[in-house]
């Protein structure tokens, strides 16, 4: 008898790889975010690493069929720890023909793209702009270039749920279910966690059983159509991943935002409150707030962006944990009021989940653009410290951070997420809450100056903070203002040296948060030939990056910045050891400006503005690029300086 | 252990050692006297109070005030004092500002404040002139005011600022003069008892820039014909004389001499909790009408903001009891990884 390879089927083998990388993609209402969250839970929970990349249009219900109606969602599954959602893509899933055409090119040679094939007809062709008389199906070239598996799911979709009494709309709706099914057993993954989030939310939450029932059997015809069709050759198989023990949950960016601001706020007994104006892609952290007020949490959906922010001002004099939320136009409307906020010396966090700008720009894109707003977009000196997560659950870590240095510089802190970040999900090692530090907030009640009147601007000579007093607190009433003050005693002054003053002694209270912030980490060796620096939401891509390149031999570290201001103590020290710093970034060379002007040193930066997270073979690529210029230029300068 | 008795306080007591720096003369003087000495009547601590501005002349008010202050940026003041009250219901927060930052500039944050119906009282004090910035023309200013803005006149027709606040659904609206200390007292007396937004707006003589362009309404011998007191439930009678009253005639207000067999039963009696005859009243302008001092409106039948807020996270502790960071952080999907 000839050994059996299959694990489940006699006929069909099983190959075993290492990562996978698929993207579901159809019209916006498709369901292609619920189709590609469902198969990250699935792979999540059988102990795979994954990332995920949402990618959905501006526009909530595009013209169907069209090709600025597509909406996409990336998730890359793996045995081994992964940063990205993976550059080429391994597998398509496309529902109609505007899905197959905007996502074609970025399927890897060889790669499999299963279509729904009853979609791929004239009307379809002509309302994605595909020329007339030509199906993208029938073409040699893409034949030869991908495997391309034609079902007709539309059609299998209605014969499967033809007894069920169901309207022709609501089948139809099941398409997805249907495409998952398959895929599940395409990828040897369990279908129960679907079958039960089916239940629960169409049976439970929503009321519909029946819309539960046909959606769940769709998934298992889907399912059993794979296994017996023979249309595939082999199945794949992705095994769990090695990754540190633990509890863990799938998490994504503005999730964890939400999480760990509540976890600063509880950690410092303090009540939350946050207050914003609905913004893409910042909306999901207040509808994640909102349903939180058991946990201490009040949320305010001001009347504008300026609005929010001076809301916010007036809960963090009153003594809250003082959150706003916002993406950069927002963050442009709120410059004046966090100035303002800066003369006060009160603690304030403003999010920024950057997106593509500027002006509306692509509000459903990413980009990095918005860091020299954070650092300077204000009236005069107004400096504010600058955290910025660099992964979806990273995003739970700086939340406490952020808090932490606002308290104790008692000043704005902007914590600087993205949209790549927020809406991307990666599994979460859940945190031991006793491990996380408190936050020690002091709310004076005895006046430091018997003497006299209560001296509102006396400072910490550690840290200098200034008090935080809150009203309510008898015999300690003073007045905060916009207008330039006297140190200590906060009285209205217009001295040329105490205003000189007071300018440099905000901007050093925010240099002295560098005292509570951890040394930056390289990862490979901490000296060498070339450091790939990075902020932000880039982190998966350059670390990814970088560790291919020492793979392939190459002397290359990475190192990435999660406090942008200060930056970390020992930055200097890092950036003197390697003999090449490049810098790639979602701009066109913002944190390059910073470091430049900081450590007056070269710096090459590998910059994109595509709205899109880098490619890892990019990377890859223009980092190998630099290098060989690099020695080139060596070489011609020293045959140049030859005698 | 805090002293839980009320101490009895002074005007004295809610006056700061910092010099008081308006222009000799300035309206807001009186109005500062005015609202230092109605504090002492209420029942509030004097930590508990806070005051809150915008920015111009009338927005340096807080430094005046032996109280918590707040002297934020321009027109964004309703909006402070929205956070401040979300953040601590238990504080007495006042914001007085000038037309410029609360109908200009503020006019956004200034109309949804009143429609949420936080529970705070604002104070407008109305010169119809930015003062601060030398002189220019403010959106309660005429239309045709010559101004260093407008040499040839202004073209904007002015923002009445009662009609605003009643149309914006402010649940309080009043109306009073500078020089009247006692009148202002009183006014503020029963905007600080209304529970919600209360909105006093006050004439408010600028003698800089705008001097006298509230005579016709303060001064002793045109005020009686040109302004009329209200009272709740009191029939609407003013003028010098007492014989002039306002009646009904179809949907509009008109002024009638008594006398001739009209009688103060045929005039209107003033009911405070009329929107609608109080955005009649609101519209009465100098010279056709008397414009009407005191209470035009006051509505006690919403809540206020901050109390419906607070009230929702009270319901969802009781629903759901204090939140479990824990059970958060672990809530949904979750799987564990074994050691090796
Ligand atoms: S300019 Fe006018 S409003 Fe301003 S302080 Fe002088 S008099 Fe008063």
């Amino acid at each position: 008898m000839t050994p059996d390879t299959s694990t489940a089927h006699g006929r069909i083998g099983t190959k075993s790889l290492g990562a996978v990388a698929i993207r579901f993609c159809g019209d916006s209402g498709d369901g292609m975010q619920l189709t590609g969250g469902q198969f990250t839970n699935a792979s999540a929970l059988f102990g795979n690493d994954i990332a995920t990349f949402p990618d959905f249009p501006a526009e909530i219900r595009a013209p169907r069929g069209s090709t600025y109606g597509v909406s996409g969602f990336q998730v890359q599954f793996a045995s081994t720890e992964i940063y990205t959602p993976g550059d080429a893509v391994n597998a398509l899933v496309a529902m109609n023909p505007a899905g197959f055409k905007t996502n074609i090119s970025d399927v890897e040679p060889g790669g499999i793209v299963i279509v729904n094939e009853d979609e791929f007809a004239k009307g379809n062709f002509r309302k994605c702009g595909y020329e007339d008389g030509y199906n993208p199906l029938e073409d040699d070239e893409l034949n030869r270039r991908y495997q391309i598996f034609k079902v007709p799911m539309s059609r299998l979709t209605r014969e499967s749920l033809a007894d069920m009494g169901m309207g022709a709309k609501d089948i139809d709706r099941c398409r997805n279910m249907y495409a998952l099914g398959i895929v599940y057993w395409l990828y040897d993954r369990r279908i129960e966690t679907t079958v039960d989030f089916l239940n629960e939310y169409f049976g439970k939450q929503k009321n519909q059983p029946q819309i539960a029932e046909i959606n769940v059997r769709a998934l298992k015809a889907g399912y059993y159509f794979g296994e017996t069709a023979e249309l595939f050759p082999v199945r794949y198989h992705v095994a769990p991943a090695k990754l540190k023990a633990g509890k863990y949950r799938k998490i994504s960016g503005n999730e964890a935002t939400v999480l760990g601001f509540v976890t600063a706020a509880a950690k410092a007994g303090k009540k939350l409150f946050y207050a914003s104006y609905p913004i893409t892609p910042a909306s999901e952290i207040i509808h994640g707030l909102a349903r939180l007020k058991h946990y201490g949490v009040m949320t305010f959906q001001a009347e504008d962006e300026i609005g929010a922010v001076c809301a916010a001002i007036g809960a963090a004099f009153a003594g809250d944990f003082a959150l706003c939320g916002t993406s950069g136009p927002g963050l442009a409307l709120k410059a004046e009021a966090i100035g303002l906020a800066v003369m006060f010396e009160l603690p304030l966090v403003v999010i920024d989940v950057q997106r593509a700008g500027p002006a509306t720009g692509m509000p459903t894109k990413t980009e990095q653009a918005d860091l020299l707003q954070a650092m300077f977009g204000r009236p005069s000196e107004s400096p504010c410290v600058i955290v910025a997560p660099r992964s979806p659950s990273d995003c739970f870590d700086m939340a406490v951070e952020a808090f932490r240095l606002a308290v104790h510089c008692m000043c704005p802190v902007l914590f600087l997420s993205d949209g790549y970040l927020a809406n991307g999900a990666e599994p979460w090692l859940l945190p031991d809450l006793d491990a996380i530090h408190p936050i020690e907030v002091n709310h004076p009640t005895e006046t430091n100056n018997p003497e006299g009147p209560y001296l509102p601007y006396k400072r910490d000579p550690e840290t200098l903070a200034r008090p935080w007093v809150i009203p309510g607190t008898s015999g300690l009433e003073h007045r905060i203002g916009g207008l330039e003050k006297q140190d200590v005693t906060g009285n209205i002054s217009y001295d040329p040296d105490n205003h000189e003053h007071m300018v440099r002694t905000r901007a050093a209270k925010v240099l002295k948060a560098a005292q509570i912030i951890p040394p930056l980490e390289v990862r490979g060796p901490d000296s060498g030939d070339v450091l790939l620096l990075g902020w932000g939401g880039t982190y998966g891509a350059i670390t990814t990056a970088g560790d291919e390149l020492r793979r392939r031999g190459h002397s290359v570290s990475t190192a990435h910045l999660r406090y942008i201001n200060p930056f970390p103590s020992n930055l200097g020290d890092v950036l003197s050891r390697f003999n090449t710093i490049i810098i790639p970034e979602l701009n066109l060379g913002q944190l390059r400006m910073l470091i430049r002007d900081r450590f007056l040193i070269d710096v090459i930066g590998i910059n994109e503005v595509r709205g899109k997270m880098f490619q890892v073979d990019a990377l890859v690529k223009k980092t190998l690029e630099i290098m060989t210029n690099r020695s080139a230029s060596v070489c011609d300068r020293r045959l140049n300086s030859m005698p | 252990m805090p002293d839980t008795q009320l101490p009895t306080y002074t005007a004295k007591d809610f006056t700061t050692d910092q010099d008081v720096r308006w222009c000799p003369g300035c309206g807001d003087y009186a109005i500062l006297t005015a609202v230092r000495k109605t504090l002492p009547k209420l029942t509030t601590r004097k930590e508990d109070y806070v005051f809150v501005s915008g920015i111009g002349c009338a927005a340096r008010f807080p430094y005046y005030m032996e109280t918590y202050g707040m002297h934020s940026i321009h027109g964004r003041a309703p909006a402070f004092a929205t956070g401040i009250k979300l953040a601590n219901p238990e504080l007495d927060v006042w914001l007085v500002s000038g037309d410029g930052d609360l109908l200009s500039i503020g006019g956004n944050h200034t109309m949804h404040v009143m429609r949420r119906n936080v529970d705070i009282n604002i104070i407008l004090l109305n010169n119809q002139i930015y003062g601060l910035t030398k002189g220019q023309y403010s959106p309660t200013s005429e239309f045709g005011k010559k101004t260093k803005s407008t040499p040839v006149g202004s073209p904007d027709y002015p923002v009445n600022p009662l009609s605003w606040a009643i149309g914006g659904g402010c649940t309080f609206v009043a109306r009073s003069i500078d020089i009247d200390v006692k009148h202002l007292e009183e006014v503020m007396l029963r905007a600080a008892a209304h529970r919600g937004t209360s909105f006093v707006e006050v004439y408010q003589d600028c003698n800089i820039y705008n001097h006298q362009v509230w005579f016709y309404a303060s001064q002793k011998k045109t005020k009686p014909d040109s302004t009329i007191l209200l009272k709740h439930e009191t029939p609407m009678i003013f003028g010098a004389e007492r014989n002039k009253g306002l009646q009904m005639n179809g949907t509009r207000l008109e002024v009638v001499q008594l006398g001739n067999g009209v009688t103060e039963d045929d005039l209107l009696v003033h009911d405070e909790t009329d929107r609608g005859l109080a955005f009649l009243l609101s519209q009465l302008a100098h010279p056709e009408f008397p414009e009407p001092l005191g209470v035009i409106y006051a509505s006690t039948e919403h809540d206020t903001y901050d109390r419906v807020v607070h009230e929702q996270v009270r319901q969802a502790i009781h629903t759901h009891g204090k939140g479990d960071l824990h059970a958060l952080l672990h809530e949904g999907d979750t799987w564990v990884v074994e050691d090796e």
